[in-house]
């Protein structure tokens, strides 16, 4: 099967550069499957999971924090900013921003919450524990 | 002219000095490759986001987008990005005089300040100009993250319509010899020239040209903050290693002053005891 060059950057580092038979992305308006091949497609991401099938078989899973795929004729690059690999993920912090979002939600009767930063935070959380385990 | 011992404590005690000053040239030195390597590793993600950008402004009229409108600046915020420690040189009273001058530039408007770093906030709080806001400890550990909280704040109070224009102002690292102070408009956004002069493919977009736009540009906003962390913090090393190699050879300097002025000394307090034990011999011969 004919395969394609996926890259992932963030503003940290690049996190992944190689040659990929299929992928499956967060679109932000669903979720959206890529082969060789595909039209060219400029699309928002949004949090969720981002499924890879490398050249040799492998699979790979990684927790994206919403950002934008560009598809080309041979390539798709992913901006992020965040991008993690399913091993890489911090169960446990993940697990702790988790509650902390949670306890300022809860506390917004009282103090004056970003409620929209709180739920996003917890999504963001939400999704890595799924992607990390 | 100074005794003997107290030329051996001098001696002494620069010799520490120069121990000190070369060991953290040494740990500036590395910590500033990890700083350059940083920069590094954000390129291909600037690029991208660049090219992204290109992309959509052929499509888009920005014009009505919140974070392009221009108002009178009335009310500006200066963001002065500097660093939490000295031993630097001229780094960050450089680049505070260069805001210092600006701040007289706007002198009818109402100016106020955001600090990152601790030394911006005491240059300009020493000389009474009120911080607005303080960001603490952004270089202990720089994380993107802390960069996104920057922004979003600077993003969501011009939207607010609580300041009309915001600047950073930060050094940028463009050699080991040469941080440069930098004035960037943060917002609202100056559409870069020749951005009509996007690539021939015909994209696809997800969902409109316009929501794809209003997602990505405070993104940009966020990185062109990161940006201006990182280059503030390889420029410090740099700076602080310079700083240190000029410490170091100055105390060797002084050393080989002071060794000879030792030396001289000892040679004549040695001549003057050989004259008095001469003199002692002659007398009793």
């Amino acid at each position: 099967m004919a395969g394609f060059a996926l890259e992932i950057v963030t503003p940290e580092k690049t996190v992944y550069s190689g040659q990929i038979v299929s992928l499956q992305a967060p679109g932000s308006e669903g979720s959206f499957g890529i082969m060789a091949g595909h039209m060219p497609l400029l699309t928002s991401l949004q949090i969720g999971a981002l499924r890879f099938a490398e050249e040799g078989g492998n699979e790979a899973w990684m927790a994206v924090s919403g950002g934008f795929a560009e598809v080309g004729q041979e390539r798709v690059t992913i901006l992020a900013e965040t991008a993690e690999r399913a091993d890489e993920i911090d169960v446990v912090r993940a697990e702790s921003s988790r509650q902390r979002a949670e306890e300022r939600l809860a506390s917004r009767e009282q103090e004056d919450v970003d409620v929209v930063r709180a739920q996003m935070a917890i999504s963001r959380a939400l999704n890595r524990l799924k992607v990390g385990g | 002219m100074a005794t003997l011992r107290e030329l051996r404590t001098r001696v002494a005690s620069i010799k520490n000095i120069q121990r000190v000053t070369n060991a953290m040239q040494m740990v500036a030195a590395a910590k500033m490759r990890r700083a350059q390597d940083a920069i590094e590793a954000a390129r291909p993600y600037a690029q991208q986001l660049d090219r992204v950008l290109r992309e959509l402004h052929q499509s888009v009229d920005t014009d009505e987008q919140p974070l392009f409108k221009e108002r009178a600046p009335e009310r500006i915020a200066l963001v002065v990005v500097t660093s939490d420690r000295g031993l630097c040189g001229g780094f960050n009273s450089g680049l505070c005089r260069r805001v210092q001058a600006e701040l007289n530039v706007y002198a009818d408007a109402q100016v106020e300040l955001v600090t990152v770093g601790r030394k911006g906030r005491d240059y300009f709080g020493n000389r009474g100009h009120e911080i607005a806001q303080h960001h603490a400890d952004v270089f202990g550990q720089l994380e993107f993250a802390r960069a996104v909280d920057i922004a979003q704040d600077l993003t969501r109070r011009f939207i607010a319509g609580e300041t009309d224009r915001v600047f950073l102002c930060y050094s940028e690292f463009v050699s080991v010899g040469s941080q440069v102070p930098t004035f960037q408009q943060l917002l609202p956004i100056v559409p870069e020239e020749g951005l009509d002069e996007g690539s021939a493919a015909d994209y696809a977009f997800e969902p409109s040209p316009e929501a794809l736009l209003e997602t990505l540009v405070p993104r940009q906003i966020n990185f062109q903050v990161w940006r201006a962390l990182l280059e503030s913090n390889a420029g410090f090393f740099a700076a602080q290693m310079t700083a240190m190699d000029n410490a170091t050879k100055n105390a060797g300097d002084m050393l080989e002053d002071l060794t000879r002025e030792m030396n001289k000394e000892r040679q004549a307090s040695i001549t003057l005891e050989l004259m008095d034990i001469i003199g002692g011999a002659e007398a009793v011969a």
